[in-house]
């Protein structure tokens, strides 16, 4: 299993505490290609920010890769967001004063790789996204979709195991929704990638190969 | 590193008109400290210029009058010191007293060679230690030797202001030596040509003491005694001494041996250390003003910092959620908060040279009549390769401090947070 989830349980403690995750089980495997889907409130944007280890749990375990999340320093949660997970957005989170190759290039800057080889490793990816005349563009003289190919260019460039995607087309158009879910499936067919895609989108939902639905901090049925 | 600062100028080219406004108080600062630095120095080189002709461990002891009755003599008589009193001195404190001289004279002579005539030039008979006391600068020639003294030649020493006009303005003062002048109505033969400040209305003559005695049948009285001394580091060991000599001196001359007035002392060494604690005290207190102007400059920095930071909370999320650490983020932060601080410091540092410069040409070259000397006010009023070096180092010093907190809110951003406002 890639992803292991035992009774994970997450209280947000404000004016009145919330009891946002009631004990979550949950197994991905390798490869798998998933949705998950709730109402907004049910919990699952902050099962993905678990799950992308950008948010702490307050009871049960969760392991990537047999590897347990738990306590971790900031320190070593970048390292393991860097190494192990990429992430999809809704509103693509490109760094707009950086052109697209700068943004593909930025999780390698990060890893500390030189400038020369993280130069042709992101330029290597764009072409492969079909991009290669947009790499020195800034995402405002983009369309969507681009912007959406530029991030996840970004997410592929570390090679991770684990694919998040938060309503990765909630601001494209249908025709682009398509192209981005076809090119989802495609990276996660081709690489083995294991994609998570958090959406309330019937037709993404169903391009899935499993969805999961959580309901008020539980997962309902598979 | 060329990714940071990649990165840093990135940064501050997307806001150049408030990093502008922002580094103009930092260049402010340190343009008010290398100012103020500048005109300090020029006003302690134009003290220690003065100063700077004497050997500064002298002491320079004279007669005064008495301040109690002693001895069965009433109090108020005055203390003539006498030419044995040297050898009294000489004999008493030779582990302090290195070597003495002193000094008699008479003015208003007027000395001619050939046709030219100066007037009004004293006749000063004096030891060879005076040379050396005073640090005299022999251009040409000799100073008086112990020869001259035994033989009482009659040799003189001219200024190279008074040498320049024998020659009427030509510098060949080596074709003097030898040749005669007249002195009133007395003939010298002329062994040496010294330098004189030509900022002073220097007119002394030098010639050896004994001649001096002879032609003019003074007898053993002096008017005072210089000497150079060592091993008196501090202002109470100088005072100490300064006591010992008086105690000396009083028991020859029957004065009370407590007697503080009946021999005055002027001691260089203790004056010296006097004006260095002065202008160590002035330089601080420059610094100070300095750097509470500057301090102005780095809340400024920090302040806009803090905007900034701020501003691109969102995108440090997106950093942080690929891949930054926090210290990544704190670093990129603080070298920008000390890039800005650094290259505004420098141009206000460029700036404040200029300034001394331009000072330099200006104030640093008007006079004051002062006694009839002509002072200049600011001597040299620029800042040395010291300055700079402190500069640049305080300057780092308070783009780190100005830089501290907007890099600690930076790394303290938590990206969940950040990437959940659109």
């Amino acid at each position: 299993m890639l992803i292991t989830l035992k009774n994970v349980h997450k209280t947000y403690f404000g004016a009145q505490p919330l009891h946002v995750l009631k004990g979550i089980d949950l197994e991905i495997d390798k490869g798998e290609f998933v949705s998950i889907m709730g109402a907004s409130g049910s919990g699952k944007s902050t099962l993905l920010n678990i799950l992308g280890i950008l948010d702490n749990y307050d009871e049960g375990d969760y392991y990537i890769n047999g590897t347990l999340i738990k306590n971790l320093t900031e320190r070593q949660a970048a390292e393991y967001r860097n190494r192990m997970i990429g992430f999809i957005f809704q509103s693509f989170n490109l760094i707009s004063f950086k052109t697209a190759v700068e943004n593909v290039e930025l999780p390698l800057f990060y890893q500390g790789v030189g400038r020369r080889r993280r130069h042709e490793l992101a330029l290597q990816y764009l072409e492969r996204l079909g991009l290669k005349d947009w790499a020195e563009h800034y995402p405002n003289e983009m369309s969507g979709g681009q912007k959406q190919r530029v991030a996840i260019a970004r997410a592929l460039i570390t090679h991770p195991q684990l694919i998040l995607a938060d309503e990765p087309t909630g601001a494209l158009d249908s025709k682009t929704s398509e192209e981005v879910m076809d090119l989802l499936r495609e990276v996660n067919r081709t690489e083995g990638v294991t994609m998570i895609i958090v959406t309330h989108d019937p037709k993404v939902n169903a391009r899935t190969d499993r969805s999961i639905h959580i309901s008020d901090g539980l997962i309902l049925t598979e | 590193m060329s990714d940071l600062f990649q990165e840093i100028w990135e940064s501050i080219r997307r806001n150049k008109m408030r990093t502008c406004l922002t580094g103009f108080a930092v260049s402010w600062g340190i343009f008010i400290i290398i100012v103020l630095l500048g005109a300090g120095n020029g006003l302690m080189n134009s003290f220690l210029q003065d100063a700077g002709d004497v050997a500064t461990n002298t002491m320079m002891v004279g007669g005064s009058r008495t301040s109690k009755p002693y001895g069965g003599y009433k109090e108020g008589r005055y203390i003539q010191l006498k030419r044995s009193d040297l050898d009294l001195l000489e004999e008493r404190f030779p582990h302090i007293i290195d070597q003495l001289t002193t000094t008699i004279s008479r003015s208003g002579y007027t000395l001619t060679y050939g046709k030219k005539s100066l007037t009004n030039v004293s006749l000063c008979g004096t030891f060879p230690s005076h040379s050396e006391m005073n640090r005299v600068q022999m251009l040409e020639g000799r100073f008086v030797n112990q020869n001259d003294l035994r033989l009482r030649r009659k040799v003189v020493v001219l200024t190279h202001l008074f040498a320049r006009n024998l020659l009427k303005g030509g510098t060949d003062y080596g074709s003097l030596i030898g040749k005669s002048v007249r002195v009133g109505n007395l003939s010298f033969k002329i062994v040496g040509i010294r330098h004189c400040d030509e900022n002073r209305n220097d007119r002394d003559l030098y010639v050896p003491y004994s001649t001096m005695k002879s032609l003019f049948g003074i007898g053993d009285n002096i008017e005072e005694i210089t000497f150079s001394f060592h091993g008196l580091a501090t202002e109470e060991e100088n005072e100490a001494f300064e006591k010992e000599i008086k105690v000396a001196l009083n028991s020859v001359h029957q004065a009370a041996p407590d007697d503080e007035s009946s021999i005055w002392i002027w001691n260089r060494f203790t004056q010296n250390l006097q004006m260095e604690k002065g202008t160590g005290i002035l330089r601080k207190a420059l610094w100070i003003i300095g750097i509470f102007t500057l301090l102005g400059g780095v809340v400024g920095v920090s302040n806009i910092m803090l905007i900034t930071v701020k501003e691109r909370t969102h995108e440090f999320g997106i950093r942080k959620a690929i891949g930054a650490k926090p210290r990544n983020i704190l670093s990129l932060i603080m070298a920008e908060s000390v890039m800005i601080t650094a290259f505004f410091g420098y141009v206000g540092m460029i700036l404040g040279m200029l300034a001394c410069q331009v000072m330099d040409k200006t104030l640093g070259q008007s006079s004051v009549e002062v006694f009839g000397q002509s002072v200049r006010m600011l001597v040299n009023p620029t800042v040395g390769m010291d300055v700079a070096v402190e500069a640049t180092i305080l300057l780092i010093v308070a783009g780190t401090i100005a830089g501290i907190f907007p890099a600690a809110n930076a790394a303290k951003v938590r990206p969940i947070e950040a990437l959940r406002e659109e």
